[in-house]
């Protein structure tokens, strides 16, 4: 009978000291299996010249004020490139979760274009392991810029351009992600028989965290067309830069060798090399404006 | 044998506490910051917890990817910056009901409580203790609660460029609905 005080104490202690590590362990056996989706692989919708795979999501409205100015080998006389400004405007609106359309007008060329970019799979963890995020970009663009030979007639289709990609992305860990677009460019009217209609082009392109809000970012286009007997020299797009974060904006700040903002121009029209410095500063500016109503919660 | 008898009987005292546990998979956590400057709030839906009325013990638990706000780009930044989810995914409260006898869990009504406990943000741990409601329910138990935390209390740290637009003490609210808990 000596043994029974033991006993209790052998059966009340736990309960105890364990009775609520029992409670949390109640709740993690119900925890629900959900799927984790990887979020913010890049911080904005382009990774600098090209799209990444981040859209807006429904409701949200992307106000993109982009400029790449002349280039830096210019010299002291047009203040290194920064006299002349090429700007690109765009508006980008989430729709669906899966879906975003944007506008826009380029300098370059006089452009108009529109785009959607579909998001097709989702990185995730959890529930459902996908290891890859994949959204296809899809864009028209209309070039109004007069055409220098009034001889020729010109139709409106040959104003048009068109660019399909694929971009697969990554985000490997907290600070780093990569993507690679392969990229068709269409152009409906070229200058000369010796420059192609169709492109291809393979992107790669990645982001680095430095901190929370600082990243460090390069994006390169491959053109596989051969280059050789095209009408002008192009050079492939090297671009490297920063993301800086800052509440509702978003500033991008690289050196690129391409003047175009659009995929029709910094892939098969740039003209710079980094190699003889014919280097642009660039920049782009994301404001997003939340256009969802709010809607006001019982209890707040 | 009367030893087996009274081991069985204690060991049948001791599971039987289960039926005096009450829980809840979706119950509300929602916080707010109201500054001149900008208005913030997040909700979340999917917090778990149980209450144990026979020691007045309480636990919750939630994802910090639960709270959802109304633009997706603060839920971001949340998620990235301030909270770094993917290092701290959840939050969680052990605590206790300090009064608990002030509560008569066989009689609807409501019922004024205190809970002390230790909350647990962005991997940090701090003492709380709020004031809060107890309410009897046919069929369940209510519980709801109102404080105040410091973000840096909890080593989330607030740039200065935006520490104007975020409340330096945010408001709090949890209300759960508990069920009582079935023995599987």
């Amino acid at each position: 009978m000596k043994r029974l005080p033991l006993a209790i104490l052998f059966f009340l202690v736990p309960s105890w000291i364990f009775a609520q590590d029992d409670l949390m362990n109640l709740l993690d056996q119900n925890d629900p299996k959900e799927i984790n989706f990887t979020t913010a692989t890049f911080k904005s919708t382009r990774i600098l010249n090209g799209h990444s795979i981040e859209k807006m999501a429904p409701g949200q409205l992307d106000f993109r004020i982009s400029h790449r100015f002349g280039r830096i080998n210019s010299g002291a006389y047009n203040f290194y490139g920064l006299d002349q400004s090429n700007v690109h405007f765009s508006l980008e609106y989430g729709i669906l979760k899966w879906l975003m359309v944007g506008i826009g007008r380029g300098t370059y060329e006089k452009t108009f274009d529109g785009s959607a970019k579909f998001t097709v799979l989702r990185q995730s963890t959890g529930a459902r392991i996908m290891p890859i995020s994949l959204s296809i970009f899809s864009s028209v663009a209309l070039k109004t810029l007069k055409p220098n030979d009034p001889t020729i007639t010109n139709y409106f289709s040959s104003r048009l351009s068109y660019v399909g990609q694929a971009l697969i992305a990554r985000k490997i860990n907290q600070s780093f992600s990569i993507q690679i677009s392969p990229t068709y460019v269409h152009r409906n009217l070229v200058a000369t028989e010796l420059d192609p209609n169709d492109l291809l082009s393979i992107g790669a392109g990645g982001r680095m965290k430095l901190s929370k809000r600082v990243s460090l970012n390069a994006e390169y286009y491959y053109l596989a067309n051969p280059k050789t007997y095209l009408s002008q020299k192009v050079y492939n797009p090297l671009s490297v830069g920063f993301d800086i974060e800052t509440g509702g904006h978003v500033f991008q700040l690289f050196f690129t060798n391409s003047l175009a903002m659009i995929e029709k121009g910094f892939i098969g029209e740039t003209t710079g090399t980094w190699t003889k410095a014919d280097i642009h500063f660039g920049f782009n500016i994301s404001r997003v404006f939340n256009l969802k109503k709010h809607k006001k919660p019982e209890i707040l | 044998m009367k030893r087996l008898a009274f081991i069985s009987i204690l060991s049948f005292l001791f599971f039987a506490g289960n039926a005096q546990k009450y829980m809840t998979k979706n119950g509300f956590i929602g916080f707010f910051s109201h500054t001149s400057m900008e208005d913030i709030k997040a909700e979340n839906n999917q917090v778990a917890g149980v209450l144990d009325i026979s020691t007045g013990e309480m636990v919750f638990q939630t994802l910090i990817k639960s709270f959802h706000f109304d633009r997706a780009l603060m839920e971001e930044h949340f998620n990235e910056n301030y909270m770094e989810s993917d290092k701290f995914p959840k939050a969680s409260f052990k605590g206790k009901i300090t009064n608990l006898s002030s509560v008569n869990f066989s009689k609807n009504g409501t019922y004024e409580v205190t809970v002390d406990g230790d909350l647990t943000i962005h991997d940090a741990t701090n003492k709380i203790s709020t004031k809060g409601s107890i309410e009897v329910v046919t069929g369940g138990i209510n519980a709801n609660s109102k404080f105040n935390i410091v973000p840096e209390d909890y080593k989330i740290s607030i740039p200065g460029v935006v520490r104007d637009k975020i409340d330096k003490s945010l408001g709090v609210i949890v209300t759960m609905k508990y069920t009582p808990l079935e023995k599987k």
